[in-house]
């Protein structure tokens, strides 16, 4: 018997594209999921509207949700409503992006995130852009070294 | 409200005037986003780079959103709206469209133009087109470190006197010059109105936008220039100058070589 929880528990093997150890579900990306019979909705909210990675995440979750008996069709559809906000990511997610090395996103506008590594508070913005566009480049004083952060949105 | 695009296509009067101001919302992306990313490689910094090429990615991000839109309202393709289009059937600002110039010229136009989106999102932000309200309630959210950070630029070149001060200025007076089609609506500001697809027409939205500058003149030392100038050439009804048939011509040089191509 297919049943959203199954579908969700799939969900859960769907990566990031960017960052391999944290799933789309863990990052709040998923909104919905709808069952008609053999065909599946899964209603998605993407982190950034031009991030570049959504193929990869569309194509990524058909080919996950296909894998399951039953399922002939699977129509993965990006909506803004509710908007993708960096208060979605899980309380897991934010665990395992730190542990990828990626701070975790502030709570409150123009707060430095704690550094990754050591946990220092007292960091510095180097860069509000960074190597994609939901993430920024911060340095810790303690390691002496920059870091990157989700960007609070 | 009108829902979804369905809705939108049994009302022509609402879909004429919608899809004129879509195609102002995603031209004025594109355009500065194209020459967001003619800065890369070229800027005073490594970070500046990194900065203009995400500022690039964000802005045609959103430009795409907004084709998408205009392609479920039965307009061609996005690909074919961004690159196939010609030159007047294009509604974008003519201050988007020129060249970058030097480094204050790039950072006071983007400057303006990103308070200017944030003061038009708050036009839009109750819009009676539902697609677009949800929309632009996301974008608002990723533009705000585009402002902060042309914000950051704008008072440190400023606060730092010296060459630095006196080429800002010369650029604001240029820019300033060139503001006029910035904050028109086009052909169908009064439908617009009307039908609720905007909150408030180009008055207020100068106002405002007036009010939110002036706080970072003074912060940056600068004076403001006066008035904004009037509409001379109307990029919101397809006049446009030489600049963007270049700009045009770069930015479809690939798709052109084959318009077909799967990519």
């Amino acid at each position: 018997m297919l049943t959203e929880e199954k579908i969700w528990e799939h969900l859960q093997e769907v990566k990031d594209p960017e960052i391999p150890t944290i799933s789309v579900v863990e990052m709040g990306m998923v909104h919905r999921v709808d069952i008609q019979e053999d065909k599946v909705l899964v209603e998605m909210t993407p982190t950034f509207v031009g991030c570049p990675a959504l193929d990869i995440i569309r194509e990524n979750v058909s080919k996950q949700l296909l894998t399951l008996e039953g399922i002939k069709d699977v129509d993965v559809k990006f909506v803004f409503d509710p908007p993708w906000t960096s208060d979605r990511i899980t309380p897991e997610g934010r665990e395992k992006l730190k542990e990828f090395g990626i701070a975790p996103p502030v709570q409150k506008d123009f707060q430095t995130p704690s550094c990754p590594y050591c946990g220092e508070e007292e960091g510095e913005v180097e860069n509000l852009f960074g190597p994609v566009a939901c993430r920024a480049i911060y340095y810790c004083k303690n390691c002496r070294q920059p870091f990157e952060a989700f960007k609070k949105v | 409200m009108i829902e979804n695009a369905t809705q939108a296509r049994e009302n022509e009067r609402y879909l004429t005037a919608l899809k004129d101001l879509l195609y102002q919302l995603a031209d004025d992306d594109l355009t500065i986003g194209h020459r967001d990313s003619e800065w890369l490689g070229l800027c005073p910094d490594i970070e500046g780079d990194v900065a203009f090429s995400s500022v690039a990615q964000d802005e045609v991000g959103h430009a795409v959103f907004y084709f998408d839109l205009l392609h479920e309202l039965g307009e061609k393709d996005p690909d074919h709206l961004a690159f196939a289009r010609s030159v007047n059937e294009r509604r974008n600002s003519i201050l988007l469209e020129q060249d970058n110039g030097n480094w204050a010229y790039s950072i006071v136009r983007h400057y303006f133009y990103d308070v200017f989106e944030d003061v038009r999102i708050e036009a839009l932000a109750n819009s009676s087109y539902l697609p677009l309200r949800q929309g632009v309630n996301k974008v608002k959210r990723e533009e705000f470190y585009h402002l902060l950070h042309m914000k950051t630029w704008f008072v440190r070149l400023g606060i730092a006197g010296g060459e630095a001060k006196e080429k800002l200025e010369e650029a604001i007076n240029e820019v300033w010059s060139q503001l006029g089609d910035l904050f028109s609506f086009g052909k169908y500001e009064k439908d617009l109105l009307e039908l609720g697809i905007i909150g408030f027409g180009q008055e207020e939205l100068k106002n405002r936008w007036l009010e939110r500058v002036k706080e970072t003149f003074e912060e940056a030392g600068v004076a403001l220039p006066g008035d904004i100038p009037d509409v001379t050439t109307n990029g919101r009804e397809g006049q446009h100058t030489e600049k963007l048939e270049r700009l045009l011509a770069t930015m479809s040089e690939v798709y052109n070589l084959d318009p077909a191509a799967s990519w």
